[in-house]
């Protein structure tokens, strides 16, 4: 990965949330006996919301997280503001242990380190979009005039400028979504998280928000993490992914290595109806040089980035049907109309191929 | 008559004896203080002559909530004096004053409580089930017996039947906050102060003023009741007119009240919204 060498602003390790009284119980038994979590519900009365998750997050990275139901999406992201107090582990914000700080400090980070946006959106009623918009400048005391002039920039950057004095029952679902969005920027925090944002909009708008999201949180350089149950908006907007089931993070990866490489049969039947078409990259199909009969030379050239649409149109652009994949000079493979038709079908059938 | 098996009030009585013996500083102390404050608010009321008091009240009204509110405070205050009651009618009124903000002072920051903490608010139900279930003027036995006659029982009694409605519905008003409106406080960095002033109280204004409501018409009719124990003010001239079955003194006493409630009621909505 490219950012590998850029900061750390979320750290995970091992992290456990337990709901119930005897969640200290619980955890040992899933810790000797591999408690499973229908038995920690039977067994202790416990519900396991978070299972040992460990991942981490580096600056302007977007990490979505995906998962049914009641997997602990919530919960998770929870924890990472600590709105929800892990039962173990450790979770650091910029290298700070946030269970270790004090309300004061926690107030801190919450109000200038992390936005947070929620699903039902959580607009104050009675406050017109700006003051909604100004809410936590005005938690942290910024003055009226100052706070206003900051709030009607965020909005100006959601498009949303024109309906500042407008209350937020005027507003359509998606607008809404869009002051919740403008009102986690306005603190100008590194980090966001973003609970279901999108999930009650209808598909154009939300196609349209994931869009406008993952453009902005990419211009303004913050990071986020971002929970959806949707595997196509995980992969549209993510950098990375991480699926979630039954409160343990089964896999985490980007989009194309959770398609082509799927960590068991639970992701596996997820990814099943993905298209392929603009997640899979040309390095991970093409053929070692030396399996490749004709002359290399001649072929037209692309980088191995390019994915499996744009490989498609160069291949049946060329008269040899196949395509060298090159970075800068240095030759690394090809691509030929066989071997993109096993990556469009799928990774069983490029094994059994191989 | 004979002697009853079951005789609680021979135990209340019992405790109330001893509370009159160990505790006279303490009530002598709170009688002095509601007396204090319910004769200030009394001269407050009166120390302007009735005409104009009607008219800065019409003119006021007029100026914040329009013509409508201006007419039923000209008409409701205007009857009160038109009756020959203005006096009684103005204690009434700030006895009534004097005993809601107390029933609220002590209601509110409980029911908060209560809807913070379930285990509290599962202990306090009964207590208000039966508070509320009991007949009014049961409130005024023991509050004479600790307060004697006069005006202090009569707010003590009204204070406290004020409290159950207050404090259920201010309960049920903080926890019908949408939880995500308090999360929202809590991820921006609000403090637990911000988060209650900023947030919770105007999410739920509408039941609070609800609760309010109700208090001021219950005490209301508990003042009325208070005639019996010497509360004066309206009540004293319905039980007058009772007693010496002089109808003419209680009709014109029965309409005043009904105005002095019509005009506390509609007054404490607007000047609350
Ligand atoms: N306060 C709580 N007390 C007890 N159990 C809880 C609590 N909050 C969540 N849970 C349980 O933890 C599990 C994970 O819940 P969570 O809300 O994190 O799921 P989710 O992935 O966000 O689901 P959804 O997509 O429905 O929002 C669920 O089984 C839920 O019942
Ligand atoms: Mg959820």
């Amino acid at each position: 990965m490219t950012q590998d060498t850029s900061e750390i602003l979320i750290d995970c390790r091992n992290v456990w949330k337990v709901f119930g009284e005897r969640a200290d119980d619980a955890i040992a038994a899933i810790r000797t006996r591999g408690a499973g979590k229908r038995e920690v519900l039977r067994d202790f009365n416990c519900v396991v919301g978070v299972a040992d998750a460990s991942f981490q997050i580096r600056k302007g990275e977007i990490f979505c997280i995906m998962g049914l139901s009641g997997s602990g999406k919530s919960t998770l992201v929870r924890l990472l503001n600590r709105l929800i107090e892990p039962s173990l582990g450790e979770i650091s914000i910029r290298g700070r242990n946030i269970s270790q700080m004090n309300r004061k400090d926690l107030r801190s980070l919450r109000a200038h380190e992390i936005g947070m946006v929620f699903q039902s959106v959580a607009l104050i009623p009675g406050r017109t979009v700006l003051d909604n918009a100004a809410f936590g400048l005005e938690v942290q005391g910024v003055g009226k005039a100052e706070r206003h002039r900051i709030a009607l920039d965020a909005l100006a950057r959601v498009g949303l400028s024109d309906w500042a004095n407008h209350l937020p029952k005027q507003l359509s679902g998606g607008m809404q979504q869009r002051v919740g969005l403008a009102r986690a920027i306005a603190s100008d925090p590194g980090i966001i998280l973003m609970d279901e944002p999108f999930s009650a909009l209808d598909p154009l708008i939300r196609r349209q928000l994931q869009d406008e999201f993952r453009q902005l949180t990419k211009s303004l350089g913050k990071s986020a993490v971002f929970i959806t149950h949707d595997l196509d908006e995980a992969m549209r907007i993510g950098d990375r992914i991480a699926i979630m089931k039954d409160g343990m993070m089964i896999q985490i990866g980007t989009a194309e290595e959770i398609v082509l490489h799927p960590a068991d049969a639970y992701v596996a039947e997820f990814v099943a109806g993905i298209s392929r078409l603009h997640l899979v990259k040309a390095h991970s199909l093409m053929l070692p040089l030396t399996d490749y009969a004709g002359p290399v030379e001649k072929l037209a050239r692309t980088s191995p980035e390019a994915d499996v649409q744009a490989l498609i149109d160069l291949v049946l652009a060329a008269p040899e049907q196949a395509v060298a994949i090159a970075e800068g000079e240095t030759l690394l493979g090809v691509v030929t109309a066989r071997t993109l038709l096993q990556g469009i079908r799928g990774e069983e059938a490029v094994e059994k191929a191989q | 008559m004979s002697d009853p098996l079951f005789s609680p009030g021979t135990l209340i009585a019992a405790g109330l004896d001893w509370l009159n013996t160990n505790g006279h500083g303490v009530f002598a102390l709170i009688g002095g203080a509601a007396e204090a404050v319910l004769d200030g608010a009394e001269t407050a009321l009166r120390l302007p002559p009735a005409w104009a008091f009607i008219g800065g009240v019409t003119a006021l009204a007029l100026w914040a909530f329009g013509w409508r509110m201006a007419l039923l405070a000209a008409l409701s205050l205007g009857l009160c004096l038109a009756s020959g009651l203005w006096k009684q009618g103005m204690q009434t009124i700030a006895l009534v004053t004097v005993s809601v903000l107390a029933s609220v002072m002590l209601a509110f920051p409980l029911g908060l409580l209560a809807a913070r903490r379930p285990r509290l608010e599962r202990a306090l139900r009964p207590v208000l089930d039966i508070m509320q279930t009991v007949p009014p003027w049961v409130y005024l036995i023991p509050a004479v017996m600790i307060f004697s006659l006069g005006k202090v029982p009569a707010l003590i009694a009204t204070v406290v039947y004020g409290i159950p409605p207050m404090l259920r519905i201010t309960t049920l008003a903080f926890k019908e906050v949408p939880h995500e409106l308090v999360e929202l406080g809590q991820a921006s960095g609000a403090t637990p102060m911000q988060v209650l002033t900023k947030l919770e109280i105007p999410a739920a204004r509408k039941t609070l003023l609800v609760g309010l409501n109700q208090t001021i018409l219950l005490s209301l009719a508990m003042v009325v009741l208070a005639g019996l124990v010497g509360g004066g003010g309206l009540g004293a001239e319905v039980t007058r007119g009772l007693t010496r079955m002089e109808m003419g003194l209680g009709l014109r006493a029965g309409l005043s009240i009904v105005a002095v409630a019509i005009f506390l009621d509609r007054m404490s909505r607007r000047v609350l919204e």
